[in-house]
């Protein structure tokens, strides 16, 4: 896309970073294009039918849902958080605009916030000392809104041992360090 | 020291020993003591002096509810003040100080203070050093400051780590002791995700201090036997040492876990203590009973402990606290301590009985109807005086006295909501009211049930109820059998005999005079003989001590003990260490810090930064040869201003504002108007407060027919963003319009100077010459060949100047290309400092005067709040007090000698007027040196300002002691016209 510019990863170096702590493995992910998808007023049935025609699939509250080429979670009543792979839909906005048309306002957010991929056998004694989602008592595929370290972050479970977290990206030195020191009391 | 007084027995592990300091004296117990059993077992009494009088003092319990054995634990960072010994778990090397005295724990200088206590009465303080008035802050304050407190800080540093954490769970019980086992084994075994905690390391609670059998076997064997099975079922998680601290809303609870204060030093990366916030969907407090003592005189030597606290000692510790002991007692438990100790070797030399009708005790020497009037003794226990039922006395040589009063009910958790527990009489305390938090049921002695049995079957039923409450159903466990004996007390709260002091409140010193002078002075409430006395004001939080002040008040004023009534409970159930309290949010981690696009291009450049909100935010880049800020930001203005400088104003809000009614809803929350801006441009926007006060500013674009680009003060961008989803959400559903904060999504820089346009042009893909992107014009471009972008053609430097933004990967990149690109115009990039002189010099209103209490027409932008329309704040913003025409208006200022130093906060005065409030004019909102005028400049909030131009004044700072001759001038001292900006 832009030859000219360098693009940097949020924790400044040219490749995301992949940190080990104990059993704990942070990936941060940066090859995720991100937008937000909004029903305009009234416009939520038009919105589904073209959702479902593009293949955004547009959960249910507090729910995530994989697909290809995009996956969504839920964030706000008739709004989601929509992903693709960034190297085919760095134009994510742009994408969905398309085929959404005039059902919904689309945002970009790829570049708003920092994703990290969390993997450990169970992830249960990290994310109870650094945010208060009953992880161990949720599904899988349990997409919420959370504060961890003072920051509003998005958590979603893959699985019990599998997590994607998205939080500010001007903060991402912060929370994973936060990670690495509840990683360090946790194991 | 050997181990003169451990006796067979116990729960501790004799094939290890752990090697301790108390005031450097060396002793040694064993895995299983707490500090104070294992320095009973050392024969070591005295390991305290009282708060006030000094008093030499030794363990009165074997619980959390200590309030004599105090001690410092640790050295250095890790010294940590007031720790009960009764609960400090025993560690190799561990290292304890006795606090309170000087120069040593067994000659106490100041215990001076137990001669003198005539004149340290409850109030004494209140009544002296009355007079002079003026020696209170600076003479007599700080003596008594010096004089109270027990333990020291020792200012260092903690090195160790502290943690907060969330847990979830069906079933929170508090207490692990037969009660609590029972429950939490009856909603394990049902499936229901269980928490135990409890404060002690070992679970069992009393079972472990008792020696009457739970099925058949030692009660502690069984509480071994059920921790072991809860152990394996994945649903339920024992927390030993942690402490349940209060009852909060909807089933939340606070608990303090003690990770590392059972080792010398945390293991690498563990947190010494984690403070979890438990959210439960029931919780059952099970957390037993506290004895309270009797009060006689002298009864706080170091020997004398509850009865309960001295057969803890011999049963789960194997210590005999004396060689020849007595037991002091008003009902049947106490006289367990007796049987126990006999059997287990100690001689037993009496049992002074309250009442008449106790039970008799074969081979021990009962006294009946007689009670102890006092004690001898002054570093540990020699004798104990009786008065026998016939009035007779007699003296009787023993070295440790166990004293029961009755137990009473830890209400504490239940009572947190401010539910007042009510009066049993049949055991003689207060128990649980019905109005306690919801979901929280209560059980075993903590309910006032105080048999084995009793505790065995209220847990199993209160963990029936709960899950049933649920909607979850369980199995009825068959109950163990264990002892049900009644309870039987003859309540005597203090003996009556002489003048002597009987104390009531061991750790605040609180006698039963003190509870009769409070009385006598009318401080009768227990609210008021609380204050007046300090009765249960201490770190124990008058465990022991309470209910017998209360009772005595009520004997005194002839009322009953519920009518006399108990102070409120509050949380915590036991200090709490601040560093708990703080987490992992200390010192450099206190808060996160967002860091901008161009954050590791200024770090290289060796950047100053200056915190804004989280932000670190480039306030200057000194070069080489600069010595002083001031060279660097002069040097960054004056280049801007020559030819072109670059800044990074990421920090502002960015909130996309989209849907069929973008425009009507901006016209709502903005004063002025939005709906009629043209797509391609952007407008600067003003945003009221409903009561007509400027809450904030920003430049607004207008991206497409039903989009918008809100950009906000860096200070308030999650403040606006909060304000606006309030507008859309409760204000006007009706609406169409989504909103979502771009702020990190867009790497944002200012271009300001002369050469903006033509450096910017190198990057910009289209055409920007004026004609092309005029003053205020807006809109996607692309950058470096085809990256998207957007560009704004707005300033606040007073500057032809753009605000350019690229998706934020790409923002270190572009900075470095605009540079790069760009090096023929030798551009700068400067920082807050040099923007702060810019707007200033423009005249542009920023945090000083957007101060929350000035309107659009004190800032002199009266006319942008449109008449023409409805919007927030513009109804309020018309009220007569805030369009008075002689209110204040902004003004700029200037010293009449260039030489003249002006400081923001200075105030407005006429020349040759007092230096009086009656005379004052205004002040000084904002000030900088500008290098462009040659002097200090300020803008400032002045008395019908817009009519004083030209005027000379006095700028008056009283506090820095400054008085500056100075002019008052329009606020745009650059430029006035626009010409530069519009270039």
């Amino acid at each position: 896309m832009a030859e000219m510019l360098q693009a940097m990863t949020a924790l400044g170096a040219r490749s995301p970073a992949v940190v080990t702590i104990g059993p704990l493995t942070v990936t941060e992910r940066f090859d995720i294009a991100f937008a937000s998808v909004a029903a305009r007023r009234g416009q939520m049935a038009r919105l589904a039918k073209a959702a479902k025609a593009a293949k955004v699939p547009l959960p249910d509250p507090a729910r995530y849902q994989g697909g290809t080429p995009y996956c969504a979670f839920w964030v706000a009543p008739e709004m989601w958080l929509v992903e693709a792979a960034f190297a085919s839909h760095e134009l994510i906005a742009a994408a969905l605009k398309d085929a959404l048309g005039d059902t919904a306002s689309i945002t970009e957010q790829t570049d708003a916030w920092v994703a990290f991929d969390l993997a450990a056998p169970d992830l249960s004694p990290l994310l109870e000392r650094l945010c208060n989602v009953d992880f161990p008592g949720v599904p899988d595929g349990y997409a919420t809104r959370t504060m961890l370290e003072h920051l509003g972050c998005y958590l979603v479970r893959l699985g019990p041992g599998a997590v994607r977290l998205y939080g500010p990206r001007s903060s991402a030195k912060s929370l994973l360090h936060a990670l690495e020191v509840a990683a360090a009391s946790a194991w | 020291m050997n181990q003169s007084h451990r006796i067979p027995g116990g729960q501790i592990d004799r094939t290890k020993v752990l090697r301790f300091t108390l005031d450097g004296v060396p002793y040694w117990g064993h895995p299983g003591d707490t500090l104070a059993s294992a320095l009973l077992a050392n024969g070591v009494r005295l390991m305290g002096r009282s708060f006030k009088y000094h008093r030499p003092r030794g363990p009165l319990s074997a619980g959390s509810e200590e309030p004599n054995a105090l001690v410092e634990l640790r050295s250095g960072g890790r010294q940590e003040p007031n720790t009960r010994a009764t609960v400090a778990e025993l560690l190799d090397g561990l290292e304890a100080k006795s606090q309170n005295r000087w120069p040593s724990l067994r000659f106490d200088a100041l215990a001076i203070n137990d001669r003198l206590n005539a004149f340290f009465a409850a109030g004494f303080y209140y009544k002296t050093f009355m007079w002079p008035k003026s020696f209170w802050e600076k003479l007599y304050e700080p003596i008594i400051r010096r004089a109270a407190g027990l333990g020291s800080v020792s200012r260092q540093e903690d090195p160790d780590g502290y943690d907060k954490g969330f847990l979830h769970c069906d079933l929170l019980v508090i207490g692990a002791g037969p009660a609590g086992l029972m429950a939490a084994l009856t909603a394990g075994r049902a499936g229901a995700r269980v928490i135990v905690a409890d404060e002690d390391f070992a679970f069992g609670g009393r079972l472990n201090a008792e020696s009457f059998a739970v099925a058949g076997g030692a009660g502690a064997d069984w509480s071994a036997g059920v921790v072991a099975e809860l152990a394996t079922l994945p649903n339920v998680r024992l927390m030993a040492r942690t402490t349940v601290l209060g009852a909060f809303d909807h089933g939340i609870y606070s608990a303090v876990e003690r990770v590392s204060d059972h080792v010398a030093v945390p293991a690498v990366g563990k947190p010494r203590q984690v403070l979890w916030r438990i959210y439960s969907g029931r919780a059952i407090l099970a957390g037993g009973a506290t004895e309270r003592p009797i009060a006689f005189e002298n009864n706080d030597r170091p020997g004398i402990m509850l009865a309960g606290a001295l057969r803890a000692y011999a049963n789960r510790w194997g210590v005999a606290v004396g060689e020849r002991v007595a037991v002091f007692v008003n009902n049947d438990d106490g006289l367990r301590t007796a049987s126990d100790l006999q059997a287990k070797g100690v001689d037993v030399v009496a049992v002074i009985d309250s009442r008449e009708g106790g039970e008799l005790l074969p081979g021990i020497r009962h006294l009946r109807g007689a009670e102890v009037i006092d004690t001898s003794g002054r570093l540990g226990l020699k004798a104990i005086t009786v008065r026998q039922s016939d009035g007779r006395t007699e003296e009787i040589r023993v070295d440790a006295l166990g004293v029961s009063g009755g137990w009473n009910p830890n209400v504490n958790i239940h009572s947190h909501h401010r539910s007042r527990p009510v009066w049993d009489n049949t055991i003689s305390a207060f128990v649980p009211g019905a109005d306690g938090p919801p979901g929280l049921l209560v059980a075993g002695a903590a309910a006032g049930v105080m048999s084995t049995h009793g505790a065995l079957r209220t847990g199993r039923d209160a963990a029936l109820a709960a899950l049933e409450s649920l909607g979850r159903k369980a199995a009825a466990i068959d109950l163990p059998e264990a002892e049900d004996a009644p309870v039987r007390i003859t309540p005597l709260w203090h003996v009556a005999h002489g003048k002597g002091r009987a104390w009531i409140d061991q750790q605040n010193d609180v006698t039963v005079k003190d509870i009769k002078l409070a009385q006598q002075e009318n401080f009768t409430s227990v609210e008021h003989l609380k204050r007046y006395t300090t009765l249960g004001m201490a770190t124990d939080q008058g465990k022991t001590g309470n209910v017998i002040g209360l009772a005595v008040m009520a004997e005194l004023t002839g009322r009953t003990i519920p009518e006399t009534g108990t102070t409120i409970y509050r949380p915590p159930y036991t200090p709490v260490a601040m560093g708990a309290l703080a987490g992992r949010s200390r010192g450099r981690e206190f808060k996160p810090y967002r860091l901008t696009p161009s954050h590791h291009w200024a770090a290289e450049q060796g950047a100053v930064f200056v915190e804004v909100g989280n932000w670190l935010r480039t306030q200057w880049v000194p070069r080489a040869d600069e010595t002083e800020w001031r060279q660097s930001v002069d040097r960054e203005v004056l280049a801007t201003r020559r030819s072109v400088g670059i800044c990074d104003v990421t920090t502002l809000g960015k909130i996309d504002i989209q849907g069929t009614d973008a425009g009507a809803f901006l016209d709502r929350v903005y004063a002025n108007t939005f709906s009629t801006l043209p797509v391609g441009k952007c407008r600067y926007g003003l945003m009221l407060r409903e009561d007509g006060i400027v809450f904030d500013d920003g430049t607004t674009a207008r991206m497409g027919e039903h989009e918008y680009v809100m950009t906000t003060t860096t200070a308030n961008a999650v403040t606006v963003f909060r304000h606006l989803e309030f507008c859309r959400q409760c204000l006007w559903p009706d609406l169409d319009v989504q909103l979502i904060s771009t702020t990190e999504a867009w790497a944002q820089f200012s271009v300001a100077g002369p050469n903006a346009r033509r450096l910017l042009a190198k990057i910009v893909d289209q055409d920007i010459s004026d004609a092309a992107f005029p003053y205020m014009g807006a809109g996607n471009v692309t950058v470096c060949g085809g990256l998207r972008a957007r560009l704004f053609r707005i300033s606040f430097s007073g500057e032809l100047a753009f605000e350019i933004a690229v998706p934020t990967r790409y923002g270190d990149a572009l900075l470095r290309e605009m540079l790069a690109r760009g090096a023929e115009f030798d551009p700068v990039v400067y920082g807050t400092e040099a923007l702060g002189v810019m707007r200033i010099e423009k005249g542009h209103v920023a945090g000083g005067e957007l101060n929350g209490q000035s309107t659009a027409l004190n800032m002199g932008l009266g006319k942008m709040v449109s008449r023409k329309k409805d919007s927030i704040g513009m109804v309020l913003s018309q009220r007569e007090g805030l369009t008075d025409p002689d209110g204040y208006r902004l003004v700029g200022v200037k010293p009449v000698d260039p030489l003249g130093k002006l400081t923001a906060g200075s105030h407005f005065l006429e020349i040759g007027a007092a230096s009086v409030v009656a005379n004052d004019g205004g002040w000084l909102t904002s000030k900088v040196y500008s290098p462009h005028i040659g002097s200090d400049i300020a803008l400032g909030y002045l008395k019908a300002g817009d009519r004083k131009i030209g005027s000379r004044m006095r700028a008056v700072n009283l506090v820095g002691g400054t008085d500056t001759e100075i002019e008052i001038v329009s606020p745009h001292f650059f430029d006035p016209d626009g010409e530069r900006l519009r270039g």
